[in-house]
């Protein structure tokens, strides 16, 4: 694998979700990502970068070009040092929330994807690994 | 403070989403709207998210919470102008919208509401 281009911004504040939301458009669009496919990545980068401000008090968002097989994809690392996760499979149950939403950021956002890692527990904070191949 | 526009038209208020929203905005325009459909008495809210390239399940919960409000107020919500591959993603993401009255355009958008309130 081959990480053509990469960096990182912060996910502090909700005007950071529009800016990471932006950036991730920009990336897909510059390597020819086909709009259905962009369109569900930017959705599901807009669920976790909103995760990261809301349950995970804030963190940044890694991004990365790559290459891989002749084939090329944006990966988005969002990392957090909030209170993790206790119950991995409940949080990517359907319409299970800990919070005030509607229970589909975490599983709606894998559904968008083709790759989704999620590393987390409690006191350890939150590491959401998300690639879109194009 | 940033606010998304509401204008009325006769019995009807129209939104036209153009901007990238933020949580904060987009709750302001719910509470907005449900002020001005009891200050205006208006029948029918179209809500025009042609300019909209991304509906999270934030805002498509923001459409489905002013579909139900303004149902209960007395008002009929028609959203128009979603792009086929923001429908595909939220279709994917989990989200159907029931309850919440679509149309392509704002011609057939207005159509529609006025069919809902007994106008010709």
């Amino acid at each position: 694998m081959t990480i053509r281009e990469h960096g990182s911004q912060p996910v502090r504040i909700e005007q950071d979700v529009v800016l990471a939301r932006q950036l991730t458009r920009k990336l897909a669009s510059d390597c020819g990502m086909r709009l259905v496919d962009l369109t569900k990545l930017v959705t599901a980068v807009s669920e976790l970068a909103r995760n990261t401000v809301v349950y995970g008090g804030g963190g940044d968002m890694d991004w990365e070009v790559i290459e891989e097989a002749g084939r090329t994809g944006v990966r988005l690392v969002f990392r957090d040092e909030g209170p993790g996760i206790a119950d991995i499979k409940l949080a990517l149950t359907d319409g299970w929330t800990s919070g005030s939403g509607l229970g589909l950021g975490l599983t709606g956002a894998r559904r968008l994807v083709d790759e989704f890692e999620l590393d987390t527990a409690p006191g350890r904070g939150t590491r959401v690994m998300i690639t879109r191949w194009i | 403070m940033e606010r998304i526009p509401i204008l009325q038209m006769g019995e009807f208020l129209l939104v036209t989403i153009q901007v990238d929203m933020h949580d904060q905005l987009a709750l302001r325009l719910q509470d907005d709207l449900t002020d001005r459909i009891e200050h205006t008495s208006a029948r029918g809210v179209l809500i025009d998210i042609s300019a909209l390239d991304m509906v999270d399940s934030f805002i498509g919960r923001m459409i489905a919470t002013i579909s139900g409000l303004s149902r209960i107020m007395d008002a009929e919500t028609v959203l128009v102008g979603m792009q086929p591959a923001v429908a595909i993603t939220l279709v994917e993401l989990g989200l159907t919208l029931p309850g919440v009255s679509t149309a392509l355009n704002v011609d057939r958008g207005m159509h529609l509401l006025r069919k809902r309130v007994g106008r010709p």
